[in-house]
C-alpha cells in the first residue's frame, strides 16, 4: 500500500506561478546574503572586529616601539615584527567566533530557523549558504585588516628600525594565515551555533575552547600538555600565523589540524539540523 | 491536499499526537479545532517538515514535504509561534524567504500589500503588535503563492476587521480550489470560516465532520426531565440514538428524544412528570462538551463501551455519554 503511494517521479506535484521557481543552492546563498546585510548588529560586530585587528596591532606596536629601550634581552629575543604587529587577531577572533554563533543561535532565538527551513525543508542548503557568506564576507575583511594591521604596524615599529617587509622569510604566510584562521574561527563559532541552538551555550563553549582550555592544560603534567597542547585548535592556529616556537606544529600541519576541528564541527552541526526537530 | 496517516509525536515519555489520520481537501477551508494542548500546532509542525513524526505519515499535496523541489509553491505555513527575526524588516524577512524559491521580488511587494503592512514594511518586525505579526505571517505563508495554506491560529490578536479580512482571505483562496487548513480553539470562529472541522483532544481524533454536521449535533436540544420516577422513564426512552444522562436524583438529561416524545410516554405510562424543559446548546458548548467527552471517553472507556454495546442504563448513568465519539466513527 505504501510502496504504491510512494512517488517514483520526481515532477512537481504542483504548477508554481512563477516561472523558474525552485530551490537552488545559488538562490539560498543570495537568501543568506540578504540576512546576513539586513541585521545592523552583525555589521557593527563585524566593524568591531576589523577595529581590533588593526588597532590592537597598532597599539602593541607601537607601545613595543616605544618601550624598545627598556626591553629585557628575553623581550628583545622573542620579539618577532610580524606577530606584533598581529596581535589583534587573538582578540578579534573573539568577535568573529561569537558573530558565527550568534548567526544561527540567533535564527533559534526568534524562531526565524522555522520560516528559513520551511523555505528550504532539505535543510542543509541553509546550512551552507551560511557558511559560505560568512566566511567569504570574513575572508574579505580579515585579509583586508590583516594586511592594514601588518603595514599599519610595521610603520610603527619602524621608528625604532624594528619593521620587516612583506618579502620578509613567513611575512606573507603570516599575515594570509592570520586572515584564514579568522574564517576558522568564525566557522568553528556558527557549527557551534547550530550544535547548541543556543546563543550563551554556544559562547560559552566557542569561549572555553579558544580561551579558558589551552591555560588550563598548562597546568597539566608536561608530558601531557606537550602531546595535547600543540593540537588545540588556538594552537594549531598559532602554528600558521603566530610566531613559531618549538611547542607548535609545522605551518601547515597546523593548518590542517584547525581545518580538520572546523570540519569535525561543521559535520556534527550538519548532523543535527537534519536529523532533530527543528 | 494534507494526508495525514497514522501520525504519532511522542516527546519523551509525552505522547502530543496519537495515531492521527485525516484529509484535508482542496477547495474548501478546513478548520483544525481543539482545546490548547490538543496537538494541533505539533501536526502542523510534522506537515511542515519541522518535526519528524515518531510514526505515521504526512503528505502534503500527495509527496513528503521534507523532499519537495519547489517548497513554497506547494506549502505556505503560518505557525503559532513567530518565525521571524526581530531586528530584520518586514521586508527584508520577505525578500530573504523569496529569495531561497527564486519568487521575484515583485511578488514580496505584492503580498505586503495584500496583508496592509505598506507603511511598515521596512520598520523592524520586533516591533511589530500581534496583529502585525500575524499579517506579516501570512505574507510568508502566501508568498510562493502555494497550492495549500496551513495557518496556526490566524485569527490570533487581530482586530475584528482583521478577522473579517482574514475569513475572506481564506474563502477566497479555497475557492481558487486550493487547500486551506487553520487551527483555532474558537469554535464560533470555526462555524464563520470552515466548511469542514478536523477536531482533536490529547492528541486524538473526535470527530471528522462538516461545519454543518457540528452545528446539527450543536443544535441537537437537550432536553432536561424531571420525574419522580426517572429511573422508569429512562429504561422507557434508552434507545439507539438516546443518550441519557443525570446529575442529580430524579432530573434526566436526554438527548436524541423530542420533548414531545418523552411527554406522551411518561403520560401513555402514568409516569409523572414535575418539569420538562428544553435547552439548546451554543456551538462552544457543543465543542466544549465534545472535547470534554473525548476527555471521559478515554478516561472510562470500558465503561462507556458497555453501556453502548448492552444498552445497560448503569453505563450511561455514569455520565459518559459517547456520541460524539461515535459520530466520529461514522463519518470517517
Amino acid at each position: 500500500m505504501t510502496s504504491t503511494l510512494t512517488p517514483t517521479r520526481t515532477e512537481l506535484n504542483v504548477t508554481p506561478r512563477f516561472p523558474g521557481m525552485k530551490v537552488t543552492q545559488a538562490r539560498v546563498i543570495k537568501s543568506e546574503w540578504t540576512k546576513f546585510r539586513s541585521l545592523r548588529s552583525t555589521l557593527i560586530t563585524l566593524l568591531v572586529s576589523v577595529a581590533l585587528t588593526v588597532g590592537l596591532g597598532a597599539l602593541i606596536s607601537a607601545v613595543t616601539a616605544s618601550h624598545w629601550a627598556q626591553a629585557s634581552p628575553a623581550d628583545r629575543a622573542d620579539f618577532n615584527a610580524v606577530v606584533t604587529s598581529l596581535n589583534g587577531v587573538n582578540i578579534s577572533q573573539l568577535a568573529v567566533g561569537v558573530l558565527g554563533v550568534l548567526l544561527i543561535s540567533g535564527e533559534y532565538a526568534t524562531g526565524m530557523i522555522r520560516a528559513s527551513l520551511t523555505a528550504v525543508p532539505k535543510r542543509l542548503p541553509v546550512l551552507w549558504a551560511k557558511l559560505g557568506v560568512f566566511a567569504a564576507v570574513v575572508g574579505v575583511l580579515s585579509v583586508i585588516s590583516t594586511f592594514a594591521a601588518f603595514f599599519l604596524g610595521q610603520s610603527l615599529l619602524a621608528s625604532k628600525n624594528l619593521n620587516v617587509s612583506i618579502s620578509s622569510p613567513n611575512a606573507l604566510r603570516m599575515v594570509l594565515g592570520a586572515a584564514v584562521y579568522l574564517v576558522l574561527v568564525g566557522i568553528i563559532g556558527m557549527a557551534l551555533g547550530g550544535l547548541f541552538r543556543n546563543t550563551a551555550a554556544g559562547i560559552s563553549s566557542l569561549v572555553a575552547v579558544f580561551f579558558v582550555i589551552p591555560p588550563i592544560l598548562g597546568l597539566l603534567p608536561k608530558s601531557w600538555s606537550d602531546h595535547i597542547g600543540p593540537y588545540l585548535p588556538s594552537n594549531a592556529g598559532e602554528a600558521f600565523w603566530g610566531h613559531p616556537t618549538g611547542s607548535h606544529l609545522a605551518a601547515l600541519t597546523g593548518l590542517l589540524v584547525l581545518c580538520a576541528w572546523a570540519a569535525a564541527a561543521v559535520a556534527a552541526a550538519a548532523i543535527r539540523l537534519k536529523q532533530r526537530d527543528a | 491536499m494534507i494526508e495525514v496517516t497514522g501520525l504519532t509525536k511522542r516527546y519523551g515519555d509525552k505522547t502530543a499526537v496519537n495515531d492521527l489520520t485525516f484529509t484535508v481537501k482542496p477547495g474548501i477551508v478546513t478548520g483544525f479545532l481543539g482545546p490548547n494542548g490538543a496537538g494541533k500546532s505539533t501536526t502542523m509542525r510534522m506537515i511542515a517538515g519541522l518535526d519528524g513524526p515518531t510514526s505515521g505519515s504526512v503528505r502534503v499535496n500527495g509527496a513528503d514535504y521534507r523532499r519537495a523541489h519547489v517548497p513554497m509553491a506547494e506549502l505556505g505555513i503560518l505557525l503559532e509561534a513567530k518565525a521571524v527575526h526581530t531586528s530584520r524588516s518586514a521586508f527584508n524577512h520577505l525578500l530573504a524567504l523569496a529569495q531561497t524559491n527564486g519568487v521575484p521580488r515583485s511578488r514580496v511587494a505584492e503580498v505586503i500589500d495584500l496583508v496592509g503592512l505598506g507603511e511598515v514594511a521596512r520598520k523592524r518586525a520586533g516591533g511589530f503588535s500581534l496583529g502585525m505579526g500575524q499579517r506579516l505571517g501570512i505574507a510568508s505563508a502566501l508568498l510562493g503563492d502555494p497550492q495549500t495554506i496551513v495557518l496556526d491560529e490566524p485569527i490570533n490578536g487581530l482586530d475584528p476587521e482583521g478577522i473579517l479580512w482574514v475569513r475572506n482571505l481564506l474563502k477566497g483562496l479555497a475557492a481558487e480550489g486550493r487547500t486551506v487548513f487553520i487551527s483555532s480553539h474558537l469554535m464560533t470562529e470555526m462555524a464563520l470560516t470552515a466548511h469542514h472541522l478536523i477536531v482533536v483532544g490529547r492528541g486524538e481524533l473526535i470527530a471528522d465532520l462538516d461545519v454543518e454536521e457540528f452545528v446539527a449535533l450543536a443544535s441537537t436540544n437537550v432536553i432536561m426531565v424531571r420525574s419522580p420516577q426517572a429511573t422508569q422513564l429512562r429504561d422507557l426512552l434508552l434507545g439507539p440514538d438516546v443518550t441519557i444522562t443525570s446529575k442529580e436524583a430524579g432530573l434526566l438529561e436526554v438527548r436524541g428524544v423530542s420533548a414531545e416524545t418523552i411527554g406522551d410516554l411518561a403520560f401513555d405510562h402514568q409516569i409523572r412528570l414535575h418539569g420538562l424543559a428544553v435547552q439548546q446548546a451554543s456551538l462552544e458548548d457543543a465543542f466544549m462538551e465534545m472535547t470534554r467527552d473525548s476527555v471521559e471517553f478515554h478516561a472510562h472507556t470500558t465503561t462507556a463501551q458497555t453501556g453502548d454495546h448492552t444498552g445497560d442504563p448503569s453505563g450511561n448513568q455514569s455520565g459518559a455519554p459517547t456520541r460524539v465519539a461515535q459520530t466520529a466513527g461514522d463519518s470517517r
